[in-house]
């Protein structure tokens, strides 16, 4: 059984105790502990179901390449699934449950998958499931889904927070082992502004772990050193629960730090997203160790020997009291010299290399263990845990020699470097067949701007192994990190002393025995997670899944939440073998940020709710909100929709504001109404280019409407354009169109016509602009006084600047309504005292403020058209009949040439005509006017579309505009429009211009 | 070759599988085919699937510089849907769709169609209006769609939030049998199809020139050799500029950069697709449980396949905002894939300047769902020279500026 | 996430300040042009793999709109320089064919 012992621990507080929960069972834990190293001290090996066949999982790893030991962790609006026990620190409360399993744990309905694990290897649902047709959506998928998916969903809103961070550093070091702590304390040292980060809570890796000397001593005084002398460089910054994510083009990286995962009730946010652009990254991020693949090495209580050692060293625990070691090179032995010395039984180390190991093999046997060369493990005994292992030869096809009472495995097959954020950015690697593992291949390393490599690797990460060839690669990369960011050093800090055990190379196994056959095979897994077998890899590949990806894909090898940090190389040996070819041939899949898992909170950050998007306000929008509006989105604008009162319908709100706005006074917030300033001895010139009609003849002092199509030919935007002097217009935009237009004008003015004296500011936000609509509106003004506002001294389309009630305004009497209107343009901090102003003088004539939906329907009600509504990135000027605001005169304007395509000047495109309903009825948005029979792909022809479609409050009916074949010559004509709601409206074409169509209202 | 069956699986259980075939053969190439088709993705295999099925020319060699499905088919978000605005677009993707209905049982591959049912939500008036516009559009086209309530769509997504704060929602454009797919299983379906017709796919061979003689196209130079042809199809998708360029012309493509993520996988909390257009997000489940997460395309032209990050904030800022439960869920995986745009963002379908070369490209971000419509016309317009489906989607619309734009109702993302 | 550096005001900006816009050293083709010149210069854009000239705007930055000359295969920015040229400087050309042999800069079509 597994247990707390009573020696080892070097993490441990054990003067404090500290309790948890697992699926309801109180446990015992002490402060250091990780959850895994916790459960296992309290005999928990069973801890979760896999993936497809719900086997018995156990904990197999003690860090970030756990497959299997995933909880969901906490509870309501702090729950969190899939949670990896091995990088859980332990916290007083902990509340966890294990999962995929149904009703419990220890018995698991969903484990009749296991039984039936023969008729289910890898693919087969490609290969059945297939009739009847109906049953794949209604019976197998919900049971596959069912089945599948791991942890159970969250199901209350986060109440955590999150947060980002921006940093700039020379040299970021990422992974806070030996080599890390070197490599950051050689640049630093060098000059370089330095962030090391380390993904656990504590510094020095696996080194104090694995044993040997730096400078003579022991390697936690390195350590302690090493730290002690960063914390005092004020160039250095340390951070610990902090992993390299991803790393990204030209040298931006992400880190994610984990800032209350481990006391959920300190205040602050939770998770800390660190965006850095980095000089130069060392990925300083060790190795992993593999798998071996023999029968049943997913039985709970196999385990990674460096995992077994780290939780007998680290947290005094052990797996078990007889523990068989399994490996195919040396470091497994330092696992068991480490049981031996704590008290443990090694019944037996069964080293798959017929020549076995070097000093550290002299060491194991010195110590009483038992090693036997070139023999293997035939199959492990148990079910839910170990009981045995049956030995055989390595080189045979398992025939049992001898089978021995076990109640733990410590596998080894060799270590891996950690190249994922190596490769994230387009690192390669290389194939040491020495190493028989992948390493970065430092000649072509991720290329930033400038095309020169921005990542170096250090360490066990680069494929050193031995303690003085990690520290000495860590130093000089280190340096040449600092050199690449620009920093030279003075004086180079030198690579200390360092001794461990010489090792002997590894041997490649994949398969252990060499022989096995198909039974064996079915029961050697690679993805303990995903349940792959080395079996199902090698029917992919007869099955002609030969690509590594196409194997990946097919298997689901390496596709878990560990992302195959255990299985990827195994499995693509595998893959090898199968094809016989060699491992290089095959290749790796693609490593993709992030290294694991990071929460998807932390990537949206502080963003959420309000906050979501930033707001844009007029200086009007805090009466808005006082009133109580109904707001619409408009870009990142929030414009008043209506102001409802109280009891009121948005509808009667609506056609209440148009009434009193048509009988006497409206008023309209119209500052998000785009403004941009065109000035320079060019710029009617400029605005000629820019717009389908002629703006240099404008005179100052007059308004024109103008209307703007993009290069394409279409319609982008129109607005109102006054002349201020003969340098200077100002362009009125639509309110979403501001930005796009004057990114639109400064691309001309910067790339095409460069040579044009015209400037442009965009001052759509230095004004507040209210319109005063109706009637009353010159009665208003005049009575706020301080200007000359008559029918005379301000004419239709003029504009004038002057003061209203004594703050300084300008004027222009234009209309988007058909009313005696005037749009009064101030200083945006002078915004609301206009507007209150205008609201105190207005009230004799119960002045209404309006919003958007009112704005729609009274320039509906005018035939006006709207760009987003009559237009839709389609429609070009002469659909709209607006050959009128199209300057014959031009040589060139923007839009002009393509409007001479034929599909362009085709007479067939629909033009605008209005419609009426025959019963005053409201037509259906966005419906379609069907033509006669159908086209050739059988769909029914049409011959035109409703564009606006509104009730007319003014004129009590439906109104419509719309887009209708040959419509304007089609006056009269009754059409049948079929709406979604199995009604058929009909509507007779008439003028767009619904309502006083001559003008008289505005005219006044 | 075996039929797939679960009377197969069980044979092959008794002997351990070994008794399986290859999905399909992996031949050298032969000196000439009636037809080559460059690029074994889904469009390419399609293509090739139904020139055999539909039109019995089944002398084809499929051509692929890496491994058969590994481009945009294996790097999408899986989605399928046909509630397009304009009839070219509707008319396609509906016809790929309802081949998507009986696709695992004409190809006798499980393709894992699942016509869970899409929403695309609308979040401001103008969206409103625009998806209603489609609803109207699609009901002319046959093409089955609903504009639903706000409560409509909450019973179909119990995990969504109405009530955002910025954006609330206010309506959605329901399409009940869109869905998703297995998109590895569709080009490893059409694969093994093809080859049970004789086809030869030939993976790891690169097209490196196109020759031609007196303006009619003859063969392609391959690093595996020369090999002659009557008829090429360029079905390259994001290389579709590259290879062109190769032929002699120049397409109006440009290549992108299109982001995508996946969550660690959860018990089934969401059973239809979502798509919020506004905020920029879109969401599906899939069977293993993974949330499936689609985002932007970069600005720029990028050949790189790298997952990049500020669009995938914004992605996941769209989707915790519209999913508030998603932010205790973790981004598993991030990648890229490379998109081809064209001046109007819908696909080219078309002859191409060189007799006997016909091109397909340009499906942007939404290629996958178009596969099997994409391939049945292509089949045909190369096997008769026109046809219905591809009609408008030829090169010549960008001369006579007859666009077919699906941006107008804020569709823009797929 | 590219860095640029912007020739104007000299920053060194991240993608997110920065709006791409497509080709650089675009022929405008207006009324006059034939079909064939009006669509090429609207929609056949070059889309290399490999060297790249294009427009960028610094948009959360100085407003100006600049040129960069890039790999699209590696991401790798040769350089950037100002919007008001017909053709990249002589230096950056020369900067780039050293970097990739075999590329020159293509002869301006009909620029008069």
């Amino acid at each position: 059984m597994s247990t707390r012992l009573s020696s080892g621990g070097r993490l441990l507080n054990k003067g404090k105790q500290i309790s948890f929960a697992f699926n309801g069972k109180q446990f015992q834990g002490f402060e250091g502990d990780t959850l895994a190293s916790a459960l296992l001290a309290n005999d928990q090996m069973l801890v979760g179901r896999s993936f497809k066949y719900h086997r018995p999982r156990g904990i197999v790893a003690s860090g970030a390449e756990e497959p299997n030991a995933l909880v969901g962790l906490g509870m309501g609006s702090k729950f969190e699934p899939n949670q990896r026990a091995t990088t859980t620190e332990l916290f007083d409360g902990l509340n966890c449950t294990s999962q995929n399993h149904w009703p419990s744990l220890e018995f698991d309905i969903g484990a009749i998958n296991n039984k039936m694990a023969r008729f289910l290897p890898a693919g087969f649902y490609y290969k059945t499931f297939m009739a009847p047709r109906a049953a794949w959506k209604h019976l197998f998928e919900p049971i596959v889904r069912q089945s599948a998916g791991l942890g159970a969903a969250p199901k209350d809103r986060d109440a955590d927070r999150y947060e980002h961070y921006y940093a700039f550093f020379d040299v970021v070091v990422i992974g806070g082992g030996v080599a890390g702590l070197q490599s950051a304390l050689a640049a630093a040292k060098a000059g370089a502004k330095v962030l090391l980060m380390e993904q656990t809570a504590h510094w020095g890796g696996r080194a104090p772990v694995d044993g040997g000397s730096i400078d003579g001593a022991p390697v936690d005084d390195f350590i302690a050193a090493a730290l002690a002398e960063l914390k005092g460089m004020e160039n250095v910054t340390l951070r610990t629960r902090m992993m390299g994510s991803g790393v990204y083009d030209h040298g931006y990286m992400l880190g994610y730090e984990r800032l209350t995962d481990h006391t959920p009730d300190m205040a602050g946010p939770r998770h800390r997203l660190w965006r850095i652009r980095a000089k130069q990254i060392v990925t300083a991020t060790g190795a992993i160790e593999r798998p071996l693949s023999f029968a049943g090495n997913d039985i709970p209580g196999v385990m990674l020997a460096g995992a077994l050692r780290d939780y007998v060293v680290n947290y005094g625990v052990s797996a078990g009291d007889r523990v068989v070691v399994v490996t195919n090179n040396d470091d497994a032995y330092r696992t068991a010299l480490a049981l031996k010395e704590h008290g443990l039984e090694v019944p037996v180390l069964l080293d798959a290399r017929p020549e076995g190991a070097g000093a550290l093999a002299d060491e194991a046997r010195a110590a009483g263990i038992r090693v036997e060369n070139g023999k293997a493990i035939a199959k492990v005994q148990g079910g839910k845990r170990v009981t045995g292992v049956a030995i055989c030869n390595q080189s045979g096809e398992g025939a049992v020699l001898e089978e021995i009472a076990a109640d733990a495995v410590a596998m080894s097959g060799g270590w891996s470097p950690v190249v994922h954020l190596w490769s994230h950015c387009g690192g390669k690697l290389t194939w040491d067949d020495a190493q028989a593992h992948f390493r970065p291949d430092n000649s072509r390393p991720p290329l930033g701007a400038d095309g020169q490599g921005f990542v170096k690797v250090a360490g066990a990460a680069n494929g050193e192994f031995g303690l003085n060839a990690i520290m000495a690669d860590a130093t000089a990369v280190g340096i040449a990190a600092a050199e690449a960011a620009g920093i030279t050093a003075a004086t180079k800090l030198a690579a200390p002393a360092a001794e461990s055990a010489a090792e002997a190379n590894p041997a490649a196994v994949w398969l252990m025995p060499q022989g096995a056959g198909p039974a064996l095979r079915m029961k050697a897994f690679l993805d303990y997670q995903n349940d792959v077998k080395v079996s199902d890899v090698m029917l992919a590949a007869q099955e002609g899944y030969e690509s590594v990806e196409h194997t990946k894909r097919y298997t689901t090898l390496g596709m878990a939440t560990d992302q195959g940090k255990l299985s990827n190389i195994n499995g693509l040996a595998t893959l090898a073998h199968s094809l016989n070819v060699d491992i290089p041939q095959v290749g790796t899949t693609t490593f993709r940020p992030p290294y694991t898992p990071i929460s998807l909170g932390a990537i949206a950050g502080e963003a959420r709710d309000e906050i979501f998007q930033p707001l844009r306000r007029t200086p009007i929008h805090d009466w808005h909100e006082e009133q109580g509006a109904f707001f619409e989105p408009v870009g990142h604008w929030r414009r008043p929709y209506c102001f409802p009162r109280k009891g009121e319908t948005h509808a009667q709100a609506v056609s209440r504001e148009i009434n009193q706005t048509r009988e006497a006074l409206g008023l309209l917030d119209a500052s998000t109404l785009g403004k941009i300033i065109v000035k320079g001895p060019d710029a009617g010139k400029f605005l000629d280019m820019l717009y389908t009609n002629m703006m240099s003849t404008l005179k100052p002092g007059k308004c024109r409407y103008g209307l703007m199509c993009n290069e394409n030919g279409f319609l982008v935007d129109d607005g109102v354009v006054a002349r201020i002097d003969e340098d200077t217009f100002l362009c009125h935009t639509t309110t979403g169109g501001a930005d796009r237009i004057h990114g639109h004008m400064e691309d001309w003015l910067q790339c095409e016509w460069w040579d044009w004296k015209v400037y442009t500011a965009n001052v759509t936000e230095e004004y507040a602009q209210i319109a005063v609509v109706g009637p009353k509106a010159r009665e208003v003004l005049e009575k706020l006084g301080g200007m000359d506002v008559s029918k005379e001294g301000l004419k239709f389309m003029e504009w004038a600047d002057g003061e209203l009630a004594g703050i300084p305004v300008r004027a222009y009497r234009i209309s988007f309504s058909g009313e005696l209107s005037y749009e009064i343009a101030v200083p945006a901090s002078l915004g609301r005292a206009l507007w209150d102003k205008l609201l105190e003088a207005g009230a004799e004539f119960n002045v209404m403020p309006y919003g958007t939906e009112a704005l729609h329907v009274m320039r509906a009600e005018k035939g006006f058209i709207m760009i987003g509504d009559e237009t839709d990135g389609t429609v070009i000027p002469q659909d709209l009949n607006m050959q009128w605001a199209i300057s014959k005169k031009k040589e060139d304007f923007l839009g002009k040439r393509a409007q001479m395509r034929t599909h362009m000047a085709d007479p067939n495109r629909w033009k605008l005509v209005g419609l009426e309903t025959l019963d005053g009825s409201v037509l259906p948005d966005g419906a379609y006017v069907p033509a006669g029979g159908t086209n050739a792909n059988g769909q029914r022809n049409t011959q035109g579309r409703v564009t606006s479609t509104y009730h007319s409050p003014t004129l009590g009916k439906g109104i419509a505009m719309a887009l209708v074949h040959n419509g304007p010559d089609r006056m009269g004509e009754v059409l049948e429009i079929p709406g979604t709601d199995g009604k058929t409206y009909k509507a007779r074409i008439c003028d767009p211009v619904f309502y006083d169509k001559d003008g008289e209202k505005q005219n006044v | 070759m075996k039929r797939y069956s679960a009377f197969a699986i069980a044979r092959e259980a008794a002997r351990y599988h070994t008794g399986w075939e290859r999905a399909w053969a992996s031949p050298k190439p032969k000196k000439k085919y009636d037809v080559i088709i460059v690029g074994a993705g889904g469009h390419g295999l399609a293509t090739a699937y139904y020139l055999g099925k539909n039109f019995g020319i089944t002398n084809v060699a499929v051509l692929e510089k890496g491994w058969l499905g590994g481009g945009n088919t294996g790097r999408n978000t899986t989605i399928i849907r046909s509630n397009y605005l304009q009839d070219p677009s509707a008319a396609i993707y509906e016809k790929a769709r309802s081949l998507y209905e009986t696709m695992s049982q004409d190809l006798n591959y499980n393709v894992m169609f699942s016509p869970r049912g899409v929403i695309m939500l609308a979040q401001t008036e103008h969206e409103v209006r625009g998806y209603q516009r489609t609803a109207h559009a699609n009901a002319l086209q046959g093409v089955k769609t609903e504009f639903i309530s706000p409560q409509k769509v909450k019973e179909l997504v119990p995990i969504i939030n109405l009530d955002g704060p910025r954006y609330p929602v206010l309506g959605g454009l329901w399409q009940e049998r869109g869905g998703t797919a297995r998109h590895d299983a569709v080009a490893w379906g059409y694969a093994r199809a093809c080859s049970q017709m004789g086809m030869d796919i030939i993976q790891k061979c690169e097209v490196t020139g196109v020759r031609n003689e007196g303006g009619k196209v003859v063969g392609v130079e391959t690093n595996q050799g020369p090999i002659d042809c009557d008829k090429l199809g360029m079905v390259v998708a994001g290389h579709a500029g590259v290879l062109a360029e190769k032929a002699g012309f120049r397409l109006p493509i440009e290549s992108l950069a299109l982001q995508a993520l996946v969550s660690e996988p959860i018990k089934p909390c969401m059973d239809v697709v979502v798509m919020a257009n506004t905020v920029h997000g879109y969401m599906s489940q899939s069977d293993k449980g993974e949330m499936v997460i689609g985002g932007g395309t970069d600005g720029f032209n990028n050949y790189t396949q790298r997952g990049s990050y500020h669009h995938i904030e914004e992605t996941v800022r769209a989707l915790v905002e519209t999913f508030p439960m998603v932010s205790r869920l973790k981004m598993l995986r991030q990648w890229g894939g490379i998109v081809d745009m064209t001046g109007d963002r819908s696909p080219i379908l078309s002859k191409a300047p060189i007799d006997g070369i016909f091109v397909n490209c340009g499906w942007g971000t939404g290629g996958f769902k178009a596969i099997p419509g994409s391939g049945w016309a292509m089949a045909e317009l190369m096997a008769k020279g026109h046809s219905p489906l591809a009609e408008d989607f030829g090169l010549n619309r960008f001369t006579e500026g007859r666009f077919i734009d699906e941006s107008v109702a804020a569709g823009v993302a797929h | 996430m590219l860095i640029l550096e912007c020739p104007y005001c000299g920053v060194q900006c991240e993608e997110t300040e920065l709006h791409a816009d497509g080709e650089a050293h675009l022929k405008r083709f207006g009324p006059g042009s034939s079909d064939d010149e009006f669509e090429g210069y609207l929609f056949r854009r070059e889309n290399p793999k490999g060297v790249h000239f294009e427009r960028w705007r610094h948009v959360n930055g100085c407003g100006k709109y600049f040129h960069a000359a890039r790999c699209t295969a590696t991401l790798e920015v040769f350089g950037t320089y100002s919007a008001q040229t017909l053709e990249p400087p002589k230096d950056l050309q020369d900067k780039i064919s050293a970097k990739r042999p075999g590329w020159t800069w293509r002869e301006l079509k009909g620029e008069g």
